[in-house]
């Protein structure tokens, strides 16, 4: 072990697993004492891919076909509809503050509220979208790729939309500027994510999009928990 | 040799003439440069036997299109020069050239929609570089939003400098994303790969007009950026001295 010429850094290298375990079981502690707000964000979810059949047709082929992009688009509107969880409350009552001057690195805690919030929204609407897709006239065969393909990928939206959240802490028309921040970006994982189901019904097997989607989450695992801190650092100063 | 003083342009105090002096020249080679692009691209120019004259339209489809991307790759490196550097400048270049890269972006979409419509028989379709140049519309109206919606402009120019660089890492990701998804699906009926080939003169009128569009984004956005200048150091002392301010 080479002696780091930083102590700070030395400390702090250290202490991202603690960091992160840190900022995780205090976000899932708070998120499960409000249940309420939970359900209804699950229950958003559930209304929003039940009315597209009411919009446009009950016909069971003309189904097959939209049920995956209606069931992305709708867990991309369900996280966007959570991410001001991430920061907002925190940053309200100054407690985002505080948890900026602990001694952990900061990146440690923003990645363990990522985290939380991903295991609160995206893992529960993972798990959803395969009774979501009977209404879609959905095999079992796709509604099992669905699902893994939300696995893998609502943890992206999770990432990239917690540098949008931190962007946006305290600005006036937060809400819709954030969706205007975060949706284009989203663009990809609805196309890998929703292209993965279409190509097990086209008979070309997931595993291209679903390979697409990990390299995707490998990036954002790597990249966006800094790009949220220095927007979180940005939000703070 | 000794070392070029980089930063001597760093501060609005010697940049704002800087840009004063080469707006001029910016400004005319771009008109004399639109006139002769224009005069090659409507009257030398030949008539495409496919596409009849509607093929014309590439005069400034072309150049804004590729103005709209590369606008968006220097805006991000303005940003990191300002995130990095700590630079008044890079953040108010960056700032300055993101209206221009969404006007540029914009007039790319309308005038391929109006090309569209004689040669392929629609306005729109979802290939892969309209789709992924209707992207490049929403990000660049999104730092411009977030700009807005933000009062501090020091908060605003490093949220906007974060927001670029994530955007583009994105882009690329974006655009092959897009070409994938469509070629996934049906083969693309409709390409601007498989044109056929353009006749020299074409190709240097196309070229003309590139230059046009980018000597003229220079010209504005310098312009652009005198004002932003002047707007957010209007407290400054050089404000106050400056011939411009006090004659007003």
């Amino acid at each position: 072990m080479t002696k780091h010429a930083n102590p700070a850094t030395a400390v702090s290298a250290g202490a991202i697993l603690p960091g992160i375990r840190w900022s995780l079981s205090r976000d899932l502690r708070i998120a499960l004492r409000s249940r309420a707000e939970l359900g209804v964000q699950l229950l958003f979810y559930i209304i929003v891919v039940s009315l597209f059949p009411l919009a446009t047709t009950p016909e069971r082929n003309l189904l097959a076909t939209m049920g995956p992009g209606v069931l992305w688009v709708a867990a991309l509107l369900a996280s966007l509809l959570s991410l001001p969880r991430l920061f907002a409350s925190d940053y309200a009552d100054g407690t985002l503050e505080q948890i900026a001057l602990s001694p952990y690195p900061l990146e440690a805690l923003v990645s363990g509220k990522i985290l939380a919030h991903w295991l609160t929204t995206g893992l529960p609407v993972a798990l959803l979208a395969p009774l979501l897709g009977v209404q879609y006239a959905m095999d079992a065969e796709s509604g099992f790729v669905l699902a893994a393909a939300l696995l893998v990928g609502t943890p992206i939206l999770s990432l990239l939309g917690a540098i949008g959240a931190a962007l946006t802490l305290g600005l006036r028309a937060g809400g819709s500027l954030l969706a205007l921040l975060i949706l284009p970006l989203y663009v990809p994982v609805l196309i890998f994510g929703a292209g993965s189901v279409d190509a097990v019904r086209a008979g070309l097997g997931a595993t291209a999009n679903l390979s697409l989607l990990g390299a995707g989450l490998l990036v954002a695992v790597v990249g966006a928990p800094f790009a949220a801190t220095a927007a979180v650092r940005i939000a703070l100063d | 040799m000794a070392s070029i003083n980089w930063f001597k342009y760093a501060s609005p105090v010697t940049f704002f003439p800087l840009a004063g002096r080469l707006i001029p020249w910016f400004a005319w080679m771009a008109a004399i440069l639109a006139a002769i692009g224009l005069y090659v691209g409507l009257v030398v120019a030949p008539t495409d036997f496919q596409q009849g004259d509607a093929y014309r339209i590439i005069f400034i489809h072309v150049p804004t299109a590729w103005l709209s991307m590369f606008l968006y790759v220097v805006m991000a490196i303005w940003s990191a020069l300002a995130l990095g550097f700590n630079t008044r400048v890079s953040a108010m270049m960056a700032q300055a050239i993101a209206p221009t890269g969404a006007l540029m972006t914009f007039i790319a979409l309308w005038t391929g929609a109006f090309w569209g419509r004689p040669t392929w028989g629609t306005y729109w379709a979802w290939d892969a570089r309209m789709t992924s140049e209707l992207i490049l519309l929403f990000l660049y109206l999104g730092v411009i939003a977030l700009r807005n919606a933000i009062d501090d402009p020091r908060r605003a120019d490093r949220a906007c400098g974060v927001l670029s660089l994530v955007g583009v890492v994105n882009v690329p990701i974006i655009y092959f994303s897009v070409k994938w998804w469509n070629t996934l699906h049906q083969g693309s009926s409709i390409s601007m790969t498989a044109a056929p080939k353009m006749a020299a003169i074409m190709v240097s009128g196309m070229l003309i007009m590139s230059f046009a569009a980018w000597f003229y984004s220079i010209a504005v956005v310098l312009a652009r950026v005198r004002t932003i200048m002047i707007d957010r150091e209007r407290g400054a002392a050089w404000v106050g001295n400056l011939a411009e301010v006090k004659n007003a």
